[in-house]
């Protein structure tokens, strides 16, 4: 456990950022038994991990995530055992459809690739589609879909892993933003905004669309901006669509939960980096219902009762940043998510506990590393 | 404040009796505002209008304020040629900018209005308190019952109970009993002591005392029992509402009826201000998150302006002074001409009556202890179905301390009516579990759609892009 | 049963629609809650329970009073005034399964 010394916190791991991966973190870490200490700047999973869609998929992913993806959906089958509480997880599937011949191309050449990774998709042709799933549009050439992929409910989830870490021992420290971190030589040294300093041996920079600001501080060199993904809710309907729908292009991505609201995503809002400062905008609303309700017509006749937006980061690849520093013995990254970190989560807690107590993950993680964009910036400049 | 922009887009939310006196006092300076109204037609509640085609007399309508009425509404129609009046209209959303931009939806179809300036009339909405069976068939606000008469010549059917707090409570009853309704008891949560304490601040304004007093005769002359210091209501009932029970000095009592009408005061409706930008300060007297207002109107955003019950309960009288003052201030900030004095007397006014209000509030206090007593399975939020007893788990078992935090967490407020009427209860549930102030409990974010909008809207947008 | 009583104003003009198949009679200028609930007394069953409805706010605030056509559109029954041959359900399909629909 932590031990406080002279009012500064001694701990084995501090983590910055209260979300789902600092806490996945958190939990994992405590069950190798070290000492951690997590810092939130508002309250615990309030951020991407709360707000966003609440996709738990697989599927569309690119190579170098399937790994990962694949370590974290065994960890999702066996959620309610890890942390407690199932979340309203469900494996209802994920269908990605085709509008256009282009489209099943792509779903085609996908299928291909993952199938090399032990994900298995399975493509329908429209007569099929629509046989199965008789609700969707005539506008969908096709689909390919993952019978295991699925959704929970982020804002449950992002507690539950919160309530588990610091039931296994975590401190959870909230309201409490990282003033100042630096490292010594020997260990990290951070101050909180409530005057509460703590030294460890490990950092994990777990700080979401505020990952660049904290990496920045130990000269790293990293590309990530601040993007706001634009939400819309539904009235509860009666059952409709019985598994979570995305498109080939993304224009939006829809679920219908368990009381029946169909939460919608789609196009961004707007907003910037301090907190609860994210606005949805109407007209991204209107461009997700529109690509909605071409391929699911009967949601024609809903009420849209709430929009939202939120905070995440997006690096230029679109794929996250996780694993050590280039510059920091002791300091390791994963933020940047790009809007597609929920699935992950589980699984990059566990590779960052593996990377505290054996210097290394089991699961591929080179195609994440902080040191592509330095690498980049180098061939930039060797251009000119 | 800033110079004023060549062409100012002023636009009044709400067309009451605080946005019909905004928008006259701006033509009358030269201005054109665009008044937009949720209504079909002007008055807000106090002075609806029934639907055109339904006449009926003002005396009929508007009893003691059938004057006052007759003259908001003739003012109306004298300003309808020199407005841009868009009526039927909702807005949904405010994006602050420069300008501002409103989403409204009228027929079913969305629209955009830009805006340089704003004035908020929004108004307000009975205060609820959950009792058990709140959510009957046949239990209704003051206010609902008050424009079923009103708007629409109707009244609750059966015997109808009155049960509450605030003056609303003894006029709706006796305009009940005059049009015929059967009202069977009026029972009042506030007591007897309260309203002599509050007798000298009452006193402020004397004709409105005598009006609460007049009411209150009136309904003992005709027999309908009137009583005071009434606790724990509970309604109940199988397919609507059977009975009514209720416990005063230690004993209960029931009575059978068909019907309530229910109300403790009144709360504003704030979520545009909100989305507008506005700073909200805790306010006390109204026990409510209200944006903050200065003198004459002005919010915290530089061409916000509030007026009317929308930013604290004041009344219609009130409502219609503020009105005047916020527009005044408005041309004091865009520059021109506009009586420093008359903004004065209107601010001193505005004070007066607050004298007046706290006084009601002694009358008939917030019964702000009903949450500490309330069972488990009482229905808090009516849309999900959340009971108190799964707000305070959450704050067991999840150590919640903040309202947003336990709506993501339990649901409340996630309804089609996005924390309108559960709002106050659930953050009176949090305080007491948790043991903080009802301020500190926080306040239900607004978030736009702040009512409904069917996704047919949506496509029509799309497809005029 | 009903849960409203008229007052006045019944020499308007008389409007048809339906409510749960049934053909019945308003009044022009009566809103659709007028219309059923002074020959009714439910507007709706809630998605979770059930549990009868029949407005609450009557100004469209509390959202308690969105009935269905028949043809799926929504309905907010305290704002929306009664049209002719508007075809009305009182019932709501309970989300948990239970398609048995209509009220009685």
């Amino acid at each position: 456990m932590s031990k406080t010394i002279n009012e500064v916190i001694d701990t084995d791991v501090a983590i910055i950022g209260g979300g789902l991966m600092g806490t996945s973190a958190a939990l994992e870490l405590r069950r190798q038994q070290r000492s951690v200490v997590v810092l939130e700047q508002g309250w615990c999973g309030a951020q991407a991990s709360g707000v966003n869609y609440g996709g738990v998929r697989r599927q569309g992913r690119a190579a170098c995530q399937l790994p990962l993806s694949q370590r974290a959906h065994a960890i999702w089958r066996r959620l309610a055992q890890t942390i407690g509480s199932d979340g309203e997880y469900i494996a209802s599937g994920h269908l990605k459809l085709a509008r256009s011949d282009a489209d099943m191309q792509e779903l085609i050449a996908y299928r291909d690739m993952a199938a090399a990774y032990g994900l298995e998709l399975e493509l329908l042709a429209s007569d099929a589609l629509r046989r199965r799933y008789p609700w969707i549009g005539e506008q969908a050439r096709g689909a390919s879909l993952c019978a295991e992929d699925g959704h929970a409910n982020p804002r449950l989830i992002a507690a539950a892993f919160a309530r588990a870490a610091e039931q296994a021992g975590a401190q959870l420290l909230q309201q409490s933003a990282v003033e100042d971190c630096s490292f010594d030589g020997n260990y990290f040294v951070l101050h909180n905004s409530r005057g509460v300093r703590m030294r460890s041996r490990f950092l994990l920079n777990c700080s979401g669309a505020w990952g660049k600001e904290i990496a920045e501080r130990f000269g790293e060199t990293v590309s990530e901006q601040a993007i706001y993904p634009n939400m819309c809710v539904t009235e509860p309907l009666p059952p409709l669509m019985n598994l979570s729908l995305g498109v080939v292009g993304g224009a939006f991505y829809a679920r219908q939960v368990e009381r029946g609201n169909v939460v919608l995503g789609g196009g961004r809002g707007i907003g910037n980096l301090a907190l609860d400062a994210t606005r949805p905008c109407a007209s991204s609303s209107f461009k997700a219902l529109a690509a909605l309700t071409e391929m699911v017509p009967a949601l024609r006749n809903a009420l849209v009762i709430r929009t939202w937006s939120g905070v995440e980061g997006e690096t230029p690849d679109h794929q996250p940043v996780i694993g050590p520093s280039a510059t920091t013995p002791g300091l390791l990254h994963a933020f940047g998510f790009s809007g597609a970190g929920f699935q992950l989560a589980p699984a990059v807690g566990e590779v960052l506990a593996e990377l505290v107590t054996k210097g290394e993950s089991s699961t591929p993680i080179e195609a994440f590393s902080i040191k592509r964009f330095a690498a980049s910036l180098i061939q930039e400049e060797s251009k000119v | 404040m800033s110079a004023a922009p060549t062409s100012p887009n002023i636009v009044i939310i709400g067309a009451g009796p605080a946005g019909v006196r905004a928008a006259q006092t701006l033509v009358e300076a030269g201005l054109r505002p665009i008044v937009i109204d949720e209504n079909r037609r002007a008055g807000g509640q106090i002075y609806r209008q029934p639907p055109t085609g339904f006449v009926r007399s003002k005396k009929e309508l508007y009893g003691f304020e059938a004057a006052k009425a007759e003259a908001l509404h003739s003012s109306f129609e004298r300003l309808r040629p020199a407005i841009d009046y868009r009526p039927d209209t909702l807005v949904w959303n405010c994006m602050p900018g420069q300008p501002g931009q409103l989403d409204l939806l009228h027929a079913q179809r969305h629209a955009e209005q830009p805006y340089t300036h704003l004035i908020l009339c929004t108004g307000a909405l009975d205060r609820v308190m959950p009792f058990p069976g709140w959510t009957l068939p046949g239990v209704y606000t003051l206010g609902a019952a008050q424009v079923a008469l009103k708007a629409q010549g109707c009244v609750l059917d059966g015997r109808v109970a009155v049960a509450g707090s605030g003056p609303l409570l003894y006029l709706l009853a006796s305009q009940y009993a005059k049009a015929g309704a059967n009202v069977v008891a009026v029972l009042d949560t506030a007591r007897f002591a309260g309203k002599l304490r509050a007798l000298p601040a009452l006193l402020r304004q004397p004709v409105t005392l005598a009006k609460g007093l007049y009411f209150m005769g009136w309904l003992r002359a005709r027999g309908i029992p009137l009583l005071a210091g009434v606790e724990q209501l509970a309604a109940t009932g199988k397919q609507r509402i059977q009975n009514l029970r209720w416990t005063r000095g230690g004993k209960t009592s029931e009575i059978a009826c068909d019907a309530l009408a229910t109300g403790f005061g009144l709360r504003s409706e704030t979520q545009l201000a909100e989305l507008a930008g506005c700073r909200f300060v805790f306010d006390e007297l109204n026990q409510q998150w209200l944006p903050q207002r200065d003198d004459a109107g002005r919010s915290s955003v530089p061409g916000v302006y509030l007026a009317g019950d929308g930013s604290g309960i004041a009344g219609a009288d009130a409502a219609e002074l503020s009105g005047r003052a916020a527009a005044l201030a408005l041309l004091q900030d865009l520059g021109l001409p506009s009586s420093k004095t008359e903004s004065r007397q209107l601010a001193q006014t505005l004070r007066s009556n607050l004298h007046f209000r706290q006084g009601l509030e002694t009358a008939f206090p917030t019964a702000v202890h009903w949450a500490r007593h309330c069972d488990d399975d009482l229905v808090i939020c009516r849309c999900e179905e959340i009971t108190a007893g799964q707000l305070r788990r959450s704050v067991q078992q999840e150590g919640t301390v903040e309202i947003n935090r336990l709506k993501a967490l339990t649901r409340v407020g996630m309804g089609r009516c996005q924390g309108r009427v559960c709002g106050a209860a659930a953050a009176e549930i949090l305080a007491h579990a948790t043991g903080v102030s009802v301020a500190e409990a926080g306040r239900l974010r607004a978030q736009a759609p702040v009512k409904p909008i069917p996704v047919s809207a949506a496509l029509a947008a799309e497809e005029q892009t | 049963m009903s849960l409203l009583k008229r007052v006045a104003g019944q020499e308007r003009a008389s409007v048809s629609f339906r409510l749960d198949g049934k053909t019945l009679y308003a009044r022009a200028g009566d809103s659709v809650l007028t219309a059923v609930l002074t020959q009714a007394d439910q507007l709706r069953r809630t998605e979770f329970s059930g549990a009868p409805r029949a407005g609450f706010c009557l100004i469209g605030c509390c959202q308690d009073c969105w009935m269905r056509s028949e043809d799926g559109q929504s309905v907010r029954a305290c704002t929306t005034e009664i049209a002719e041959g508007m075809r009305l359900l009182s019932g709501t399909v309970a989300v948990a399964g239970d398609s048995s629909g209509d009220a009685a």
